[in-house]
C-alpha cells in the first residue's frame, strides 16, 4: 500500500468541514449581535495557525536535509504533503491582511491614519511600521517560502523519477539557504502580522515563542497524520522507533515552548513596567482561566504523558496527548491575537469554533490530496535504507 | 565486598560476538553480559537485557531537588530573611512564586542529573576507585567480551562451559573475578 487513496467518504467529510466554515462565516455577517470584526480576528487566527502548521512542514524537511539526518525519510511525504498548504494558507494570510489594510476591519491599529496621527508611540514607530515596506515585507516571506515548499516538492519527485544524489545535494543547499532566511524572516514576520497588533508593546522574546508554538503544532499535525495512515495500513515501513523519535520531538518543543512561554512572561512579571505588563494584564486578568489553563495544558500534559519510554512509542497514548496539544496551541494563538483585538469581548462561540472546522477542513483536504498524488515512500532517496533500519532504544 | 569469578570470551569482531552469543544460547548456555567498546544495535535484545530503572530514579531524584528548594526558597525568602526585591510580595511563597521557578528548576536538574550519574557509577561497581571492570583492556578498543557465570549454568561444568566457548568464534577465553556486590 504505498498509493494513498483520497476517498470520496473522506472528502465529503471535508467538504462538509469547509461548510461549516462558510455556514460560520454567514451566520457571523448576518447576526448583528456579531460584527464582521470577530469573523476577520478568526480568520487571522486560523490563517496563522494552519498556515504555521504547514511552513513547520518546510521547515523540519530543511532541517532533516541539512543535518543529513536519516530517520525521517521514510516520512517524508507526510511533511511534505503538510507543507503543500503552505501556498493556500499565504493566500487566506494574505484576504486577512488587504482587508485591513482597506480598514475592512480593525485588527491593526496602527494601519488606521486617523489613530496614528494621534498617537506618538506610532508616530515614533513609522519608519518601521508602514503600509509600503509592511507589504513588501509580508509580500517577500510568503513569496519565498511558498517558492521553496514548492521547490523542495518538485525536487522530491524529481529525485524518484531520476535517482542518483544529484537532488539531495542540492536539497542540502538550498535546505541550509531555506534556514538561514526562515530563521530571520520568521521573527519578523512574527513581529509584523502578530506584535503590531498589540502596537504599543513589544518583546524581544516574542518572535521564538510563536515560532516554537507553530513548531510544536506542526510537529503533532503530522505524528496524528502519520498514526492514522498507520491505523489505516500504510506507510508499513515507519517502525516504532520513528514514531519514538516523533514522540522525542513533541516532548522537546513543548518544553521549549514552555520555556519561551515563560521567560517572556517572568522578565515583564518582574520588571512591571506599565508598557510591558500592559500585554499580559488583559490576558490574565480577562481571561484568567482559559488563558492559565492554556499554559498548563500545554506544558503538564506532554510533560507528565510524554516523559516515559513506553508512553511516546505507544501511539494511541501519542494520538490523545496530540489532539490535546493540537488545540491548546489553538487556543495558544488566539490568545495571541483576540486580547489585543476584541479586548476583554473575545468569545469562543459557533463563529470562532465553526471557522477552525471549515480551516482544518479546507487544511485536511489540501493534505490528503497532496498525500494522494505521490507514492507514500519516497523513491531512490540516499538515505532510505539507514531510514529503514532506524533502531533506537 | 563480595567478588565472584566468571569466564569470559574475547572476540576480535561485533558480528562474531553476535553469532557467538547466538550459538551458546542454543546450546542453552546463558549469557549474562557483553563487553563492547561501542554500542551494537540489538545486542540488548539478543542478551535479553531488562530495561534499565535508571529514568524512574531520575524522576525521583528530580521530585526530590524540587522538594528541597521549595522548602529552602521558603524558609530562606519567606520566613527567615523576608527581602523586598523590586516592591514583590515578599511574604508569600506562592504569589512570588515566578521569581523562584527558574532556580526550582536548576535544582531539579542538579538534582536529578547528580543522582543519576552516581547511582549509574555505584549500581555498575564502576566509581571512582573502584578497579575496572572490564575483563580485558582492549574491550575498549578493538575487541569485545562476553561474561557467562558457572553458577547461573550449572547444567554444564566448567570444562564443558569452557570448550563450548571456545568452540564459539573466540579469540580467547579466561577467568577473572570482579567485584559484584558493595556487600
Amino acid at each position: 500500500m504505498d498509493q494513498f487513496t483520497f476517498t470520496d467518504n473522506a472528502k465529503k467529510i471535508f467538504l462538509g468541514m469547509i461548510l461549516i466554515g462558510i455556514l460560520a462565516i454567514v451566520y457571523g455577517v448576518v447576526d448583528s449581535d456579531i460584527s464582521g470584526h470577530r469573523i476577520w480576528v478568526s480568520a487571522l487566527i486560523n490563517g496563522w495557525f494552519f498556515f504555521g502548521i504547514a511552513i513547520i512542514g518546510t521547515f523540519f524537511l530543511a532541517v532533516n536535509s541539512a543535518a543529513q539526518a536519516a530517520w525521517g525519510v521514510v516520512m517524508q511525504r507526510v511533511f511534505e504533503a503538510v507543507s503543500l498548504f503552505v501556498p493556500i494558507g499565504a493566500l487566506l494570510l494574505i484576504l486577512v491582511f488587504l482587508a485591513s489594510t482597506f480598514h475592512l476591519n480593525h485588527i491593526y491599529h496602527w494601519m488606521d491614519p486617523e489613530a496614528a496621527a494621534h498617537d506618538p508611540i506610532i508616530a515614533g514607530k513609522r519608519a518601521y511600521l508602514n503600509l509600503p515596506f509592511w507589504w513588501t515585507r509580508a509580500l517577500i516571506f510568503l513569496g519565498v517560502w511558498t517558492g521553496i515548499t514548492l521547490w523542495f516538492r518538485k525536487k522530491s519527485l524529481r529525485e524518484d523519477a531520476e535517482g542518483g544524489t544529484k537532488w539531495y545535494k542540492k536539497s542540502m543547499m538550498m535546505s541550509a539557504i531555506f534556514l538561514v532566511f526562515f530563521g530571520f524572516t520568521s521573527m519578523v514576520a512574527s513581529w509584523d502580522w502578530l506584535m503590531s497588533i498589540d502596537v504599543h508593546w513589544f518583546s524581544t522574546l516574542y518572535g521564538w515563542y510563536v515560532f516554537s508554538g507553530i513548531w510544536i503544532s506542526g510537529m503533532v499535525t503530522v505524528i496524528l497524520l502519520i498514526n492514522w495512515l498507520k491505523s489505516r495500513g500504510y506507510l508499513p515501513n515507519v517502525n516504532a522507533s520513528h514514531i519514538h523519535d516523533m514522540g522525542k520531538w513533541i516532548f522537546a518543543i513543548s518544553f521549549l515552548w514552555t520555556y519561551l512561554f515563560f521567560s517572556q512572561f517572568m522578565l515583564i512579571w518582574y520588571s512591571n513596567i506599565p508598557e510591558e505588563v500592559a500585554y499580559f494584564i488583559p490576558r490574565m486578568q480577562d481571561y484568567t482561566i482559559p488563558f492559565w489553563g492554556m499554559v498548563m495544558v500545554n506544558f503538564v500534559v506532554p510533560m507528565l504523558f510524554l516523559m516515559s519510554k513506553t508512553t511516546k512509542r505507544n501511539r494511541k497514548l501519542l494520538s490523545i496527548v496530540s489532539v490535546i496539544i493540537f488545540f491548546g496551541h489553538w487556543l495558544d494563538v488566539y490568545f495571541l491575537v483576540t486580547p489585543g483585538t476584541m479586548q476583554n469581548n473575545g468569545s469562543v462561540g459557533f463563529v470562532e469554533l465553526g471557522m477552525m472546522i471549515g480551516y482544518l477542513g479546507l487544511f485536511l483536504f489540501v493534505v490528503f490530496r497532496a498525500l494522494a498524488q505521490a507514492p507514500l515512500t519516497v523513491r531512490n532517496h540516499p538515505l532510505m535504507e539507514e531510514s529503514l533500519h532506524h533502531h533506537i532504544n | 565486598m563480595t567478588r565472584e569469578r566468571f569466564i569470559y570470551g574475547l572476540y576480535d569482531d561485533d558480528e562474531k560476538m553476535v553469532a557467538g552469543i547466538k550459538a551458546l544460547q542454543a546450546k542453552g548456555i546463558h549469557v549474562r553480559d557483553a563487553y563492547s567498546p561501542f554500542p551494537i544495535h540489538g545486542l540488548e535484545d539478543v542478551l535479553g537485557m531488562k530495561w534499565t530503572r535508571l529514568a524512574i530514579a531520575a524522576f525521583l531524584y528530580g521530585i526530590t531537588g524540587l522538594m528541597l528548594a521549595i522548602i529552602t526558597i521558603n524558609y530562606m525568602m519567606i520566613i527567615d530573611w523576608p527581602m523586598n526585591i523590586g516592591g514583590k510580595p515578599n511574604f508569600s511563597f506562592t504569589e512570588n512564586v515566578p521569581a523562584f521557578v527558574p532556580i526550582l528548576f536548576e535544582f531539579s536538574v542538579l538534582c536529578a542529573g547528580h543522582g543519576m550519574a552516581i547511582t549509574y557509577l555505584f549500581r555498575n561497581m564502576t566509581l571512582p576507585g573502584l578497579p575496572a571492570r572490564n575483563p580485558h583492556p582492549r574491550t575498549t578498543d578493538d575487541h569485545f567480551a562476553i561474561e557467562i557465570s558457572e553458577k547461573e549454568n550449572t547444567k554444564f561444568s566448567k570444562d564443558d562451559l569452557w570448550k563450548t566457548i571456545d568452540a564459539s568464534g573466540v579469540v580467547k577465553v579466561f577467568e577473572k573475578d570482579r567485584i559484584t556486590k558493595f556487600i
